[in-house]
Protein backbone atom coordinates (compact mmCIF):
# COMPACT_ATOMS: atom_id res chain seq x y z
CA UNK A 1 0.00 0.00 0.00
CA UNK A 2 2.51 2.42 0.92
CA UNK A 3 5.11 1.87 -1.90
CA UNK A 4 1.90 1.72 -4.31
CA UNK A 5 1.60 5.37 -3.15
CA UNK A 6 4.68 6.40 -3.09
CA UNK A 7 6.19 5.70 -6.13
CA UNK A 8 3.29 8.03 -8.25
CA UNK A 9 3.51 10.79 -5.59
CA UNK A 10 7.33 10.89 -5.59
CA UNK A 11 7.09 10.56 -9.42
CA UNK A 12 4.32 13.77 -9.52
CA UNK A 13 6.37 15.47 -6.30
CA UNK A 14 9.56 15.71 -9.12
CA UNK A 15 7.82 16.60 -11.89
CA UNK A 16 6.49 19.79 -10.63
CA UNK A 17 9.58 20.72 -8.70
CA UNK A 18 10.83 20.45 -11.42
CA UNK A 19 8.08 22.27 -13.06
CA UNK A 20 8.26 25.56 -10.70
CA UNK A 21 11.71 26.08 -11.97
CA UNK A 22 11.22 25.95 -15.83
CA UNK A 23 7.53 27.16 -15.73
CA UNK A 24 7.98 30.60 -17.57
CA UNK A 25 5.57 31.89 -15.89
CA UNK A 26 5.53 32.96 -11.87
CA UNK A 27 2.17 32.23 -11.38
CA UNK A 28 2.16 28.57 -12.91
CA UNK A 29 5.52 28.17 -10.62
CA UNK A 30 3.72 28.86 -7.73
CA UNK A 31 1.22 26.69 -8.34
CA UNK A 32 3.30 23.84 -9.33
CA UNK A 33 5.26 24.48 -5.62
CA UNK A 34 1.28 23.48 -4.11
CA UNK A 35 1.55 20.18 -5.90
CA UNK A 36 4.78 19.73 -5.25
CA UNK A 37 3.41 20.31 -1.37
CA UNK A 38 0.27 18.15 -1.80
CA UNK A 39 2.38 15.33 -2.69
CA UNK A 40 4.09 15.70 0.71
CA UNK A 41 0.94 15.55 2.28
CA UNK A 42 0.16 12.67 0.49
CA UNK A 43 2.92 11.01 1.45
CA UNK A 44 2.72 12.25 5.11
CA UNK A 45 -0.89 10.57 4.71
CA UNK A 46 0.38 6.97 3.63
CA UNK A 47 3.01 7.05 6.66
CA UNK A 48 -0.21 7.50 9.05
CA UNK A 49 1.07 11.06 9.71
CA UNK A 50 -2.89 12.40 8.98
CA UNK A 51 -2.07 15.46 11.59
CA UNK A 52 1.54 16.54 9.94
CA UNK A 53 -0.49 16.33 6.31
CA UNK A 54 -3.43 18.49 7.45
CA UNK A 55 -0.58 21.39 9.03
CA UNK A 56 1.36 20.62 6.10
CA UNK A 57 -1.73 21.72 3.39
CA UNK A 58 -3.17 24.48 6.15
CA UNK A 59 -0.24 25.92 6.59
CA UNK A 60 2.07 25.88 3.51
CA UNK A 61 -0.41 25.49 1.12
CA UNK A 62 -3.23 27.48 2.61
CA UNK A 63 -1.36 30.74 3.59
CA UNK A 64 1.97 30.41 2.54
CA UNK A 65 1.97 29.84 -1.39
CA UNK A 66 -1.45 32.04 -1.20
CA UNK A 67 0.89 35.07 0.00
CA UNK A 68 3.46 34.25 -2.21
CA UNK A 69 0.65 34.12 -5.30
CA UNK A 70 -0.72 37.42 -3.71
CA UNK A 71 2.52 39.03 -4.07
CA UNK A 72 3.19 37.48 -7.56
CA UNK A 73 -0.29 38.57 -8.44
CA UNK A 74 0.21 42.05 -7.55
CA UNK A 75 3.39 42.75 -8.72
CA UNK A 76 3.81 40.98 -12.17
CA UNK A 77 6.93 40.21 -12.44
CA UNK A 78 7.00 39.12 -15.92
CA UNK A 79 6.45 43.35 -16.55
CA UNK A 80 9.78 43.72 -14.50
CA UNK A 81 13.14 44.50 -15.48
CA UNK A 82 15.65 40.99 -15.58
CA UNK A 83 18.78 41.76 -14.10
CA UNK A 84 21.37 39.72 -12.17
CA UNK A 85 21.95 40.74 -8.41
CA UNK A 86 25.18 39.21 -8.44
CA UNK A 87 27.46 39.82 -11.21
CA UNK A 88 28.35 35.84 -12.76
CA UNK A 89 25.53 34.35 -10.15
CA UNK A 90 24.14 32.44 -13.17
CA UNK A 91 28.01 30.91 -14.05
CA UNK A 92 28.88 30.25 -9.77
CA UNK A 93 25.92 28.04 -9.55
CA UNK A 94 26.94 25.71 -11.68
CA UNK A 95 30.13 24.19 -9.47
CA UNK A 96 28.15 24.91 -6.45
CA UNK A 97 25.19 22.42 -7.92
CA UNK A 98 28.01 20.15 -8.97
CA UNK A 99 29.37 20.35 -5.04
CA UNK A 100 26.00 20.14 -3.63
CA UNK A 101 25.13 16.79 -5.64
CA UNK A 102 28.19 15.50 -4.88
CA UNK A 103 27.72 16.04 -0.61
CA UNK A 104 24.22 14.68 -1.01
CA UNK A 105 25.57 10.95 -2.74
CA UNK A 106 28.43 11.39 -0.29
CA UNK A 107 25.52 11.37 2.44
CA UNK A 108 23.00 8.88 1.37
CA UNK A 109 25.82 6.16 -0.03
CA UNK A 110 27.36 6.18 3.46
CA UNK A 111 24.08 6.29 5.61
CA UNK A 112 23.48 2.70 7.21
CA UNK A 113 19.82 2.14 5.70
CA UNK A 114 17.59 -0.13 8.49
CA UNK A 115 13.70 -1.02 7.98
CA UNK A 116 11.77 0.65 10.20
CA UNK A 117 9.86 -0.93 12.83
CA UNK A 118 6.16 -0.56 11.22
CA UNK A 119 3.44 1.59 12.38
CA UNK A 120 5.68 3.38 15.16
CA UNK A 121 3.43 6.65 15.37
CA UNK A 122 0.30 6.11 17.69
CA UNK A 123 -3.11 6.13 16.85
CA UNK A 124 -3.63 9.22 18.08
CA UNK A 125 -1.38 11.78 16.12
CA UNK A 126 -2.53 15.02 17.63
CA UNK A 127 -1.58 13.71 21.28
CA UNK A 128 1.65 12.15 19.84
CA UNK A 129 2.97 15.43 18.20
CA UNK A 130 1.56 17.66 21.22
CA UNK A 131 3.71 15.21 23.54
CA UNK A 132 6.69 15.78 21.33
CA UNK A 133 6.94 19.22 21.17
CA UNK A 134 5.93 20.30 24.71
CA UNK A 135 7.53 17.45 26.19
CA UNK A 136 10.40 16.07 24.29
CA UNK A 137 11.34 19.02 22.62
CA UNK A 138 10.37 22.06 24.11
CA UNK A 139 13.09 23.77 24.31
CA UNK A 140 14.52 23.36 20.05
CA UNK A 141 10.37 24.66 19.74
CA UNK A 142 10.73 27.53 21.60
CA UNK A 143 14.15 28.83 20.31
CA UNK A 144 12.50 27.96 16.93
CA UNK A 145 9.16 30.86 17.59
CA UNK A 146 12.23 33.13 18.96
CA UNK A 147 13.71 33.16 15.90
CA UNK A 148 10.48 33.58 14.22
CA UNK A 149 9.70 36.86 16.61
CA UNK A 150 13.06 37.46 15.37
CA UNK A 151 11.90 37.61 11.77
CA UNK A 152 8.98 39.51 12.63
CA UNK A 153 10.32 42.39 14.41
CA UNK A 154 12.71 42.51 11.10
CA UNK A 155 9.90 42.81 8.82
CA UNK A 156 8.21 45.48 11.30
CA UNK A 157 11.73 47.58 11.69
CA UNK A 158 12.42 47.26 7.41
CA UNK A 159 8.89 48.41 6.78
CA UNK A 160 8.58 51.52 9.11
CA UNK A 161 12.07 52.87 7.26
CA UNK A 162 10.38 52.47 4.25
CA UNK A 163 7.04 54.61 5.05
CA UNK B 1 -16.52 -6.94 2.45
CA UNK B 2 -14.16 -3.92 1.17
CA UNK B 3 -17.00 -3.62 -2.22
CA UNK B 4 -19.75 -3.34 0.35
CA UNK B 5 -18.14 -0.99 1.94
CA UNK B 6 -16.85 1.21 -1.11
CA UNK B 7 -20.53 0.80 -2.22
CA UNK B 8 -22.14 2.40 1.36
CA UNK B 9 -19.50 5.24 0.81
CA UNK B 10 -20.71 5.85 -2.90
CA UNK B 11 -23.96 5.97 -1.86
CA UNK B 12 -23.75 7.89 0.99
CA UNK B 13 -21.54 10.50 -0.69
CA UNK B 14 -24.21 10.49 -3.98
CA UNK B 15 -26.63 11.44 -1.47
CA UNK B 16 -24.55 14.16 0.48
CA UNK B 17 -23.46 15.72 -2.85
CA UNK B 18 -27.22 16.06 -3.84
CA UNK B 19 -28.56 17.39 -0.70
CA UNK B 20 -26.04 20.45 -0.48
CA UNK B 21 -25.99 21.11 -4.23
CA UNK B 22 -29.97 21.17 -3.61
CA UNK B 23 -29.90 23.21 -0.11
CA UNK B 24 -27.30 25.59 -1.51
CA UNK B 25 -29.74 26.07 -4.76
CA UNK B 26 -32.40 27.24 -2.28
CA UNK B 27 -30.55 28.83 0.16
CA UNK B 28 -30.32 31.43 -2.44
CA UNK B 29 -33.93 31.14 -3.26
CA UNK B 30 -33.98 31.58 1.21
CA UNK B 31 -31.91 34.66 0.84
CA UNK B 32 -33.97 36.22 -2.08
CA UNK B 33 -37.15 36.02 -0.13
CA UNK B 34 -36.10 37.28 2.85
CA UNK B 35 -34.24 40.25 1.37
CA UNK B 36 -37.29 41.00 -0.26
CA UNK B 37 -39.11 40.85 2.61
CA UNK B 38 -36.96 42.98 4.71
CA UNK B 39 -36.63 45.23 1.92
CA UNK B 40 -40.47 45.73 1.97
CA UNK B 41 -40.76 43.54 -1.82
CA UNK B 42 -41.74 40.51 -2.13
CA UNK B 43 -39.14 38.43 -4.08
CA UNK B 44 -39.14 35.84 -6.34
CA UNK B 45 -42.82 34.40 -6.94
CA UNK B 46 -43.39 33.94 -10.71
CA UNK B 47 -42.09 30.65 -11.10
CA UNK B 48 -44.26 27.97 -9.63
CA UNK B 49 -45.56 28.10 -6.14
CA UNK B 50 -44.00 30.98 -3.90
CA UNK B 51 -41.67 31.19 -6.34
CA UNK B 52 -39.87 27.64 -5.36
CA UNK B 53 -39.09 26.50 -8.80
CA UNK B 54 -36.55 29.78 -9.31
CA UNK B 55 -33.63 27.64 -8.69
CA UNK B 56 -34.23 25.32 -11.10
CA UNK B 57 -35.09 28.31 -13.67
CA UNK B 58 -31.79 29.89 -13.33
CA UNK B 59 -29.75 26.48 -13.31
CA UNK B 60 -31.22 26.26 -16.86
CA UNK B 61 -30.55 29.91 -18.37
CA UNK B 62 -27.40 29.20 -17.02
CA UNK B 63 -26.56 26.22 -18.58
CA UNK B 64 -27.96 27.66 -22.18
CA UNK B 65 -25.52 31.04 -21.84
CA UNK B 66 -22.40 31.42 -23.71
CA UNK B 67 -19.13 30.67 -22.22
CA UNK B 68 -17.24 34.03 -22.40
CA UNK B 69 -13.51 33.72 -22.41
CA UNK B 70 -11.64 37.27 -22.49
CA UNK B 71 -9.01 37.55 -25.12
CA UNK B 72 -6.04 38.22 -23.07
CA UNK B 73 -7.15 35.67 -20.47
CA UNK B 74 -4.80 32.94 -19.27
CA UNK B 75 -7.07 30.62 -20.79
CA UNK B 76 -6.33 27.15 -18.84
CA UNK B 77 -6.26 28.64 -15.53
CA UNK B 78 -9.79 30.95 -16.48
CA UNK B 79 -11.69 27.72 -17.57
CA UNK B 80 -10.06 25.64 -13.97
CA UNK B 81 -10.77 28.24 -11.22
CA UNK B 82 -14.18 28.08 -10.49
CA UNK B 83 -13.32 23.91 -10.49
CA UNK B 84 -11.45 24.69 -7.91
CA UNK B 85 -13.32 26.62 -5.90
CA UNK B 86 -16.50 24.26 -6.43
CA UNK B 87 -14.16 21.03 -5.57
CA UNK B 88 -12.84 22.61 -2.38
CA UNK B 89 -16.03 23.95 -1.21
CA UNK B 90 -17.65 20.09 -1.89
CA UNK B 91 -15.02 18.28 -0.35
CA UNK B 92 -15.22 19.59 3.00
CA UNK B 93 -19.11 17.53 3.11
CA UNK B 94 -16.97 14.45 3.65
CA UNK B 95 -16.67 14.91 7.55
CA UNK B 96 -19.58 16.37 8.40
CA UNK B 97 -21.85 14.58 10.81
CA UNK B 98 -25.77 14.92 9.72
CA UNK B 99 -27.12 12.68 12.35
CA UNK B 100 -26.46 9.36 14.70
CA UNK B 101 -26.00 6.17 13.74
CA UNK B 102 -28.77 4.40 12.13
CA UNK B 103 -29.33 0.44 11.26
CA UNK B 104 -30.13 -0.40 7.90
CA UNK B 105 -30.58 -4.25 6.52
CA UNK B 106 -28.48 -4.81 9.37
CA UNK B 107 -25.54 -3.06 9.02
CA UNK B 108 -24.67 0.13 11.22
CA UNK B 109 -24.16 2.96 9.18
CA UNK B 110 -23.16 6.58 10.27
CA UNK B 111 -24.87 9.29 9.01
CA UNK B 112 -21.95 11.53 7.59
CA UNK B 113 -19.18 10.27 4.93
CA UNK B 114 -16.96 9.12 7.07
CA UNK B 115 -14.97 10.30 10.46
CA UNK B 116 -11.82 11.58 10.55
CA UNK B 117 -10.20 11.64 13.64
CA UNK B 118 -8.86 14.53 12.41
CA UNK B 119 -12.19 16.10 10.85
CA UNK B 120 -11.39 19.55 11.84
CA UNK B 121 -8.14 19.89 11.16
CA UNK B 122 -9.23 18.74 7.43
CA UNK B 123 -12.13 21.32 7.00
CA UNK B 124 -9.61 23.99 7.56
CA UNK B 125 -6.78 22.57 5.21
CA UNK B 126 -9.79 21.81 2.57
CA UNK B 127 -11.68 24.89 2.91
CA UNK B 128 -8.01 26.80 2.97
CA UNK B 129 -7.52 25.56 -0.64
CA UNK B 130 -11.12 27.86 -2.22
CA UNK B 131 -9.23 30.92 -2.14
CA UNK B 132 -6.77 29.34 -4.91
CA UNK B 133 -10.01 29.35 -7.49
CA UNK B 134 -10.75 33.32 -6.68
CA UNK B 135 -7.29 34.35 -6.86
CA UNK B 136 -6.65 32.82 -10.01
CA UNK B 137 -9.99 33.77 -11.39
CA UNK B 138 -8.88 37.40 -10.43
CA UNK B 139 -5.48 37.02 -11.87
CA UNK B 140 -6.55 35.04 -15.07
CA UNK B 141 -9.19 37.39 -15.99
CA UNK B 142 -6.76 40.04 -17.02
CA UNK B 143 -9.30 42.62 -16.00
CA UNK B 144 -7.90 45.01 -13.08
CA UNK B 145 -11.24 44.65 -11.14
CA UNK B 146 -11.05 41.00 -10.99
CA UNK B 147 -7.03 41.65 -9.68
CA UNK B 148 -8.22 43.56 -7.00
CA UNK B 149 -10.97 40.75 -5.99
CA UNK B 150 -8.81 38.21 -6.32
CA UNK B 151 -5.88 40.26 -4.28
CA UNK B 152 -8.56 41.32 -1.91
CA UNK B 153 -9.64 37.95 -1.07
CA UNK B 154 -6.67 36.44 -0.71
CA UNK B 155 -5.62 38.94 1.95
CA UNK B 156 -8.72 38.46 3.81
CA UNK B 157 -8.64 34.35 3.83
CA UNK B 158 -5.28 34.41 5.10
CA UNK B 159 -6.17 37.35 7.91
CA UNK B 160 -9.46 35.73 8.90
CA UNK B 161 -8.31 31.77 8.99
CA UNK B 162 -6.12 32.70 12.21
CA UNK B 163 -9.19 33.75 13.73
CA UNK B 164 -11.36 30.90 12.66
CA UNK B 165 -8.62 28.37 13.60
CA UNK B 166 -8.16 29.99 16.83
CA UNK B 167 -11.69 30.15 17.80
CA UNK B 168 -11.75 26.58 17.29
CA UNK B 169 -9.25 25.56 19.86
CA UNK B 170 -11.18 26.38 22.57
CA UNK B 171 -13.68 23.54 21.57
CA UNK B 172 -10.89 20.96 20.82
CA UNK B 173 -9.47 21.22 24.44
CA UNK B 174 -12.88 20.67 25.64
CA UNK B 175 -13.64 18.19 24.01
CA UNK B 176 -10.41 16.07 23.78
CA UNK B 177 -10.61 15.33 20.63
CA UNK B 178 -10.76 16.97 16.30
CA UNK B 179 -13.54 14.27 15.10
CA UNK B 180 -16.54 16.02 14.72
CA UNK B 181 -18.68 13.07 16.24
CA UNK B 182 -16.84 12.73 19.10
CA UNK B 183 -17.73 16.94 19.37
CA UNK B 184 -21.12 16.79 19.06
CA UNK B 185 -20.57 13.88 21.68
CA UNK B 186 -18.77 15.56 24.16
CA UNK B 187 -21.84 18.33 24.22
CA UNK B 188 -24.75 15.94 25.29
CA UNK B 189 -25.03 17.91 28.82
CA UNK B 190 -24.22 21.08 28.26
CA UNK B 191 -23.57 22.80 24.79
CA UNK B 192 -19.96 24.40 23.94
CA UNK B 193 -21.63 27.83 23.37
CA UNK B 194 -22.09 28.29 26.48
CA UNK B 195 -18.51 26.87 27.41
CA UNK B 196 -16.85 29.15 24.57
CA UNK B 197 -19.50 32.37 24.14
CA UNK B 198 -16.39 34.31 23.40
CA UNK B 199 -14.94 31.52 21.14
CA UNK B 200 -18.55 31.28 19.45
CA UNK B 201 -18.61 34.75 18.20
CA UNK B 202 -15.04 35.04 17.05
CA UNK B 203 -16.24 32.02 15.08
CA UNK B 204 -19.16 33.40 13.14
CA UNK B 205 -17.50 36.94 12.65
CA UNK B 206 -14.46 34.72 10.70
CA UNK B 207 -17.02 32.75 9.11
CA UNK B 208 -18.86 35.87 7.49
CA UNK B 209 -15.39 36.70 6.03
CA UNK B 210 -14.19 33.39 4.91
CA UNK B 211 -17.36 33.23 3.10
CA UNK B 212 -17.33 36.16 1.66
CA UNK B 213 -20.35 37.39 2.69
CA UNK B 214 -21.77 41.15 3.91
CA UNK B 215 -20.63 43.29 5.67
CA UNK B 216 -17.08 41.32 4.42
CA UNK B 217 -17.93 41.17 0.80
CA UNK B 218 -15.31 42.81 -0.29
CA UNK B 219 -14.00 40.40 -2.74
CA UNK B 220 -16.89 41.12 -5.46
CA UNK B 221 -17.68 44.77 -3.88
CA UNK B 222 -20.40 45.41 -6.47
CA UNK B 223 -19.71 49.46 -5.66
CA UNK B 224 -16.14 49.27 -6.55
CA UNK B 225 -15.25 46.71 -8.48
CA UNK B 226 -18.08 45.57 -10.70
CA UNK B 227 -18.53 41.69 -9.95
CA UNK B 228 -14.82 41.45 -8.59
CA UNK B 229 -13.28 38.15 -8.93
CA UNK B 230 -15.76 36.77 -11.72
CA UNK B 231 -16.37 40.12 -13.49
CA UNK B 232 -15.40 38.43 -16.25
CA UNK B 233 -17.60 34.63 -15.76
CA UNK B 234 -20.55 33.96 -17.44
CA UNK B 235 -22.78 31.11 -17.90
CA UNK B 236 -22.34 27.92 -15.80
CA UNK B 237 -18.72 28.98 -14.91
CA UNK B 238 -20.86 32.10 -13.08
CA UNK B 239 -22.93 29.68 -11.36
CA UNK B 240 -19.93 27.21 -9.97
CA UNK B 241 -18.38 29.98 -8.02
CA UNK B 242 -22.21 31.34 -6.48
CA UNK B 243 -22.98 27.30 -6.11
CA UNK B 244 -19.60 27.20 -4.23
CA UNK B 245 -20.01 30.32 -2.01
CA UNK B 246 -23.38 28.89 -0.97
CA UNK B 247 -22.23 25.34 -0.14
CA UNK B 248 -19.53 27.47 2.13
CA UNK B 249 -22.48 29.21 3.96
CA UNK B 250 -23.69 25.77 4.61
CA UNK B 251 -20.63 23.96 5.91
CA UNK B 252 -20.04 26.58 7.68
CA UNK B 253 -23.61 26.22 9.46
CA UNK B 254 -23.71 23.02 10.05
CA UNK B 255 -20.53 23.22 11.45
CA UNK B 256 -21.22 26.11 14.07
CA UNK B 257 -24.05 23.79 14.65
CA UNK B 258 -21.92 20.70 15.52
CA UNK B 259 -18.84 22.75 17.10
CA UNK B 260 -21.02 25.00 19.20
CA UNK B 261 -25.05 24.15 19.47
CA UNK B 262 -24.42 20.59 20.13
CA UNK B 263 -25.54 18.80 16.81
CA UNK B 264 -27.77 16.52 16.51
CA UNK B 265 -27.52 15.84 20.13
CA UNK B 266 -31.41 16.53 21.12
CA UNK B 267 -32.16 18.43 24.39
CA UNK B 268 -34.02 16.07 26.32
CA UNK B 269 -32.32 12.80 26.93
CA UNK B 270 -34.53 9.24 26.96
CA UNK B 271 -37.97 11.04 25.99
CA UNK B 272 -37.83 8.56 22.51
CA UNK B 273 -35.18 5.98 22.99
CA UNK B 274 -33.06 6.05 21.02
CA UNK B 275 -34.72 4.09 17.55
CA UNK B 276 -35.63 5.48 14.46
CA UNK B 277 -37.44 8.30 15.81
CA UNK B 278 -34.74 9.50 17.82
CA UNK B 279 -32.54 9.48 14.48
CA UNK B 280 -34.47 10.87 12.49
CA UNK B 281 -35.82 14.09 15.29
CA UNK B 282 -31.80 14.25 15.76
CA UNK B 283 -31.41 14.88 12.16
CA UNK B 284 -34.56 17.49 12.30
CA UNK B 285 -32.94 19.09 15.17
CA UNK B 286 -29.71 19.86 13.33
CA UNK B 287 -31.73 20.79 10.57
CA UNK B 288 -33.60 23.68 12.22
CA UNK B 289 -30.35 24.60 14.15
CA UNK B 290 -28.37 25.35 10.19
CA UNK B 291 -31.95 27.07 9.24
CA UNK B 292 -31.78 29.38 12.30
CA UNK B 293 -27.89 30.41 11.30
CA UNK B 294 -29.05 30.53 7.88
CA UNK B 295 -31.02 33.23 8.40
CA UNK B 296 -28.81 34.85 10.73
CA UNK B 297 -26.55 34.97 7.70
CA UNK B 298 -29.23 36.74 5.06
CA UNK B 299 -30.12 39.06 8.11
CA UNK B 300 -26.92 40.43 8.67
CA UNK B 301 -26.89 40.69 5.07
CA UNK B 302 -29.91 42.98 4.72
CA UNK B 303 -28.73 45.13 7.49
CA UNK B 304 -25.24 45.90 7.23
CA UNK B 305 -23.08 48.22 5.13
CA UNK B 306 -20.03 46.65 4.14
CA UNK B 307 -17.04 47.31 5.81
CA UNK B 308 -14.24 49.47 4.53
CA UNK B 309 -11.13 47.76 3.49
CA UNK B 310 -8.68 48.93 6.47
CA UNK B 311 -11.25 48.51 9.02
CA UNK B 312 -11.79 44.97 8.23
CA UNK B 313 -7.98 44.38 8.63
CA UNK B 314 -8.17 45.80 11.71
CA UNK B 315 -10.70 44.29 13.12
CA UNK B 316 -9.03 40.45 11.83
CA UNK B 317 -5.63 41.45 13.03
CA UNK B 318 -5.99 43.72 16.10
CA UNK B 319 -9.63 42.92 17.18
CA UNK B 320 -10.21 38.89 16.55
CA UNK B 321 -6.89 37.23 16.61
CA UNK B 322 -5.98 38.90 20.27
CA UNK B 323 -9.18 37.62 21.60
CA UNK B 324 -8.69 34.48 19.86
CA UNK B 325 -5.11 33.60 22.19
CA UNK B 326 -7.24 35.28 25.24
CA UNK B 327 -10.03 32.70 24.83
CA UNK B 328 -7.19 29.86 24.47
CA UNK B 329 -5.68 31.18 28.06
CA UNK B 330 -8.70 31.73 29.89
CA UNK B 331 -9.95 28.19 28.31
CA UNK B 332 -6.69 26.48 29.49
CA UNK B 333 -6.99 28.20 32.91
CA UNK B 334 -10.87 27.01 33.00
CA UNK B 335 -10.17 23.33 32.42
CA UNK B 336 -7.01 23.58 35.53
CA UNK B 337 -9.23 25.26 37.84
CA UNK B 338 -12.04 23.22 37.41
CA UNK B 339 -9.69 19.95 37.86
CA UNK B 340 -8.93 21.51 41.18
CA UNK B 341 -12.34 21.16 42.33
CA UNK B 342 -13.40 25.19 41.91
CA UNK B 343 -17.26 25.74 41.15
CA UNK B 344 -18.76 25.43 37.43
CA UNK B 345 -21.43 27.90 37.55
CA UNK B 346 -18.13 30.58 38.79
CA UNK B 347 -16.25 29.69 36.09
CA UNK B 348 -18.73 29.76 33.16
CA UNK B 349 -20.44 33.03 35.04
CA UNK B 350 -16.15 35.01 34.82
CA UNK B 351 -16.11 33.26 31.14
CA UNK B 352 -19.32 35.10 30.33
CA UNK B 353 -18.21 38.29 32.12
CA UNK B 354 -14.94 38.18 29.96
CA UNK B 355 -16.72 37.71 26.96
CA UNK B 356 -19.29 40.74 27.86
CA UNK B 357 -15.89 42.83 27.90
CA UNK B 358 -14.19 41.44 24.95
CA UNK B 359 -17.27 42.62 22.94
CA UNK B 360 -16.91 45.70 23.86
CA UNK B 361 -13.59 46.10 23.13
CA UNK B 362 -14.09 44.63 19.43
CA UNK B 363 -17.17 47.50 19.22
CA UNK B 364 -14.71 50.34 19.93
CA UNK B 365 -12.80 48.88 17.39
CA UNK B 366 -15.19 48.95 14.52
CA UNK B 367 -16.74 52.51 15.54
CA UNK B 368 -15.73 55.23 13.17
CA UNK B 369 -12.58 56.66 13.96
CA UNK B 370 -13.59 60.08 14.57
CA UNK B 371 -16.39 60.09 17.36
CA UNK B 372 -19.33 60.95 15.53
CA UNK B 373 -20.34 62.78 18.88
CA UNK B 374 -17.16 64.94 18.42
CA UNK B 375 -17.64 65.70 14.95
CA UNK B 376 -21.47 66.58 15.72
CA UNK B 377 -19.97 69.04 18.09
CA UNK B 378 -17.55 70.79 15.99
CA UNK B 379 -20.46 71.22 13.65
CA UNK B 380 -22.94 73.02 16.13
CA UNK B 381 -19.59 75.06 17.32
CA UNK B 382 -19.56 76.07 13.33
CA UNK B 383 -23.16 76.90 13.15
CA UNK B 384 -22.94 78.86 16.56
CA UNK B 385 -19.90 80.99 15.05
CA UNK B 386 -21.68 81.86 11.96
CA UNK B 387 -25.05 82.47 13.55
CA UNK B 388 -22.65 85.17 15.87
CA UNK B 389 -21.55 86.70 12.95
Amino acid sequence: MEAALFWPLALVAIVAAVAVIAARNAVYSALFMVVVLFCLALLYLSLGAEFLAAVQIIIYAGAIMVLFLFVITLLNPQALPEQEHLPGQRWLGLPLLGLLVLALVAVVASAAWRPLPPSTLPANNIVAVGQAIFRSYLFPFEITSLLLLVAIVGAVVLAQRRA
Amino acid sequence: MLLELLLIASVKSAIALLVVITAAAYTVWLERKLVGRMQTRIGPNRVGPFGLLQPLADAIKLFFKETFIPREADKALFLIAPGISLVAALLTIAVLPFGETVTVLGREIMLSITDLNIGVLYILAVSSLGVYGIVLAGWSSNNKYSLLGGLRSSAQMISYELALGLSLVGVLMLAGSASLREIASAQQAVPFVVLQPLAFVIYLIAAFAETNRAPFDLPEAETELVAGYHTEYSGMRFATFFLAEYANLITVAILASVLFLGGWHLPVVGVVGSGWLAVVLGVLWLLLKVLVLLFCFIWVRATLPRIRYDRLMQLGWKGLLPLGLLNIFATGLGVELLARGWPAPLLVAANVALTLAALELLFRLARPLAAPAAAGARAAAGAAARGGE
